[in-house]
């Protein structure tokens, strides 16, 4: 039986491609098609693709930064455009210092030898496993005490100023706050998959560039940076991804101004009434994963697999 | 300072910032945790004015029936969802590991649901859920079957079905790259010598398989344990504690309780374990290494 379909494809095969891809983009579809249903028209029985497209659920949750004012709005509550410029701010900051302090990192594991290096790779690997539930406590706890700067200071004063935040000036409530936890809950994973990509790059290379007089870092950021990109690519979505979606640690550190958009969906994904605003807002949400999914698959794919085939 | 000195400090200086950043917010937050939880710990105070109560936290837990609860909730969606995707990743990966126009859209489609935020995804799946307008209760009545309360009477199903459409892709990515790095060798001599294709998967592809498929076990298993925010919308752990995972009531404990030192026992608990499975992963990958080498080395020998 199974030679001769090895050789012919079947299109029971393509049938089975076709319900799985239906099955992987299904409840992306219905979540944008329910964003630009009526709440009407999501709760009643008719249903189905049978509807008047609207974009009122998008003018509702984009309310506090549209240029008009959309008349089905009579109070402005959801904010998400505040919320949204939180979660860019977090994200891209913490993906950048992510990605130059892993680099750097990995680099050195990978090329130097040096006291600590070990123990150092090994942490590395280990604090993978800690869950962001685990880090709710001490951080909670941290960030609201011992990460303090009194308000009365000149440097309290200043960074109250530059980032925003409550009164009394304390890592949580800011921007950097937040940050602060993701780079260093995104370092280990980042500093892990570019060791691999790393270690490809030909030492002659560098070896000829400090022949030509380069020092370290010039070799690094001309020579080694370059010819790992792929690397980088994988590592920066990776990260981008875990800064952009998470909630857990957000909620607890974030304030009224420092709310990112998964804290906005959780606590109004309850609201019965909102239905097709709470769908519009995920949808927003999904949509820059969706194109790097779209856009960068390869790249997503390569450091899936760097990350676990080294285990 | 000269140029010796220089070389020496170089790897410290490229090695510092991520260092630092790791031992303020992620060492010493998990010393300072394991520190709180001896103690009387709740968020009004700060913690140095807190009682020191020893093994207290620890011991309440171990007697407490919402914990028990909520450590055997957590075990089994764990267990559970990672069985089922092993399953069904290999198994399609498997069946679709040949040239077929449309493989690439696949593989591109199926990493969507890793890479949307767990809230929306806990989002979608609590519509398609709904007992009246949901998808899946729509589709029953429509084929005449009766409509099933999912997040009311099947909590649990309902997240491990969530769960499974999301990481089964997870799954199916690995193995099938696994696959497809094979030893063409290997194949084709099975193939020469009549193997059917079953014959084919058992005996070669899956054995062949192996090492990477009990790292990405063990890594998803690791990743099933940090679940929170698809449970956390879809049912918020209930009803009653039907779905309170262990993340969820240390976050509960936490904030609506305010009992800091029983969250960060709790957290202990839950470190313990993933220590446990971390652990076993290394020695695996260490074991597998010098399996391999030793293997290589007496292929030498004998070539």
């Amino acid at each position: 039986m199974a030679d001769t379909t090895y050789e012919r494809q079947n299109p029971a095969f393509y049938a089975l491609l076709a319900v799985l891809i239906f099955m992987s983009i299904g409840p992306v579809l219905i979540l944008l098609v329910n964003s630009l249903k009526l709440d009407v028209d999501i709760t009643s029985g008719a249903g189905g693709l049978l509807f008047m497209p609207t974009i009122r659920n998008y003018e509702t949750a984009l309310c506090d930064i549209l240029w008009y004012e959309p008349d089905h709005v009579r109070f402005c509550t959801i904010r998400f455009g505040g919320a949204f410029i939180n979660s860019i701010i977090i994200a891209l900051v913490s993906t950048a210092l992510t990605l130059i302090f892993g680099t750097m990192a990995a680099y050195a594991l990978v090329r130097f030898r040096f006291m600590g290096r070990d123990s150092l790779s090994l942490s590395t690997l280990a604090v993978r496993m800690i869950p962001p539930a685990v880090l709710l406590v001490p951080v909670f706890g941290l960030w609201n005490n011992a990460f303090c700067i009194d308000d009365d200071g000149v440097v309290g004063g200043f960074i109250r100023d530059v980032f925003g935040g409550r009164g009394d000036v304390c890592l949580a409530g800011t921007h950097s706050g937040i940050i602060l936890i993701y780079v260093a809950m995104n370092l280990p994973f980042v500093i892990w998959i570019l060791q691999s990509f790393i270690v490809q790059v030909p030492r002659s290379l560098e070896e000829a560039a400090r022949v030509d007089g380069a020092g370290p870092f010039q070799v690094f950021f001309l020579v080694v940076l370059p010819l790992i990109k792929p690397g980088l690519a994988a590592a920066a979505i990776f990260t981008f991804r875990i800064a952009w979606n998470e909630y857990l640690l957000a909620s607890a550190l974030a304030d009224r101004d420092t709310m990112t958009v998964p804290i906005l969906i959780v606590n109004n994904a309850s609201e019965f009434d909102g239905l097709g605003t709470i769908m519009a807002t995920g949808m927003l949400l999904a949509i820059p994963p969706i194109l790097f999914t779209l856009f960068a698959s390869r790249q997503i794919i390569t450091g899936m697999t760097a990350g676990a085939v080294k285990g | 300072m000269n140029r010796q000195n220089v070389n020496r400090l170089t790897p410290f200086l490229f090695v510092a910032p991520a260092a630092l950043v790791m031992i303020l917010a992620l060492f010493y937050p998990i010393g300072y945790m394991i520190w709180g939880s001896f103690r009387d710990w709740d968020p009004s105070q700060s913690i140095t004015e807190t009682e020191f109560i020893g093994l207290a936290n620890y011991s309440r837990l171990l007697v407490d029936p919402a914990f028990q609860e909520s450590f055997w909730v957590t075990l089994v969606f764990a267990f559970t969802v990672v069985s089922v995707e092993m399953v069904l990743g290999v198994g399609l990966a498997l069946l679709l590991d040949r040239n077929i126009r449309g493989m690439s859209v696949l593989r591109t489609l199926f990493i969507l649901p890793m890479m949307i935020a767990p809230v929306v995804v806990g989002l979608v799946w609590r519509y398609m859920f709904h007992q009246t307008y949901g998808t899946f209760n729509r589709f029953l009545e429509a084929v005449g079957l009766p409509t099933v309360d999912w997040l009311g009477q099947n909590p649990l199903l309902s997240v491990i079905i969530a769960d499974v459409w999301q990481w089964t892709p997870f799954i199916f990515i690995l193995s099938l790259a696994a696959l497809q790095s094979l030893p063409r060798s290997a194949l084709e001599a099975a193939q020469i010598d009549g193997a059917s294709a079953w014959q084919q998967v058992v005996h070669i592809k899956l054995p062949l398989m192996m090492p990477v498929l009990i790292v990405t076990m063990l890594l998803r298993l690791i990743d099933a344990f940090k679940v929170l925010e698809v449970i956390l919308v879809l049912t918020g752990g209930g009803p009653g504690l039907s779905t309170e995972i262990l993340a969820l009531r240390i976050a509960r404990t936490a904030r609506e309780f305010r009992e800091l030192g029983e969250a960060a026992a709790m957290s202990n608990y839950l470190l313990m374990l993933l220590m446990v499975l971390t652990l076993g992963m290394f020695a695996f990958t260490r074991w597998q290494e010098a399996r391999a080498r030793r293997l290589r080395f007496t292929a030498e020998e004998e070539g």
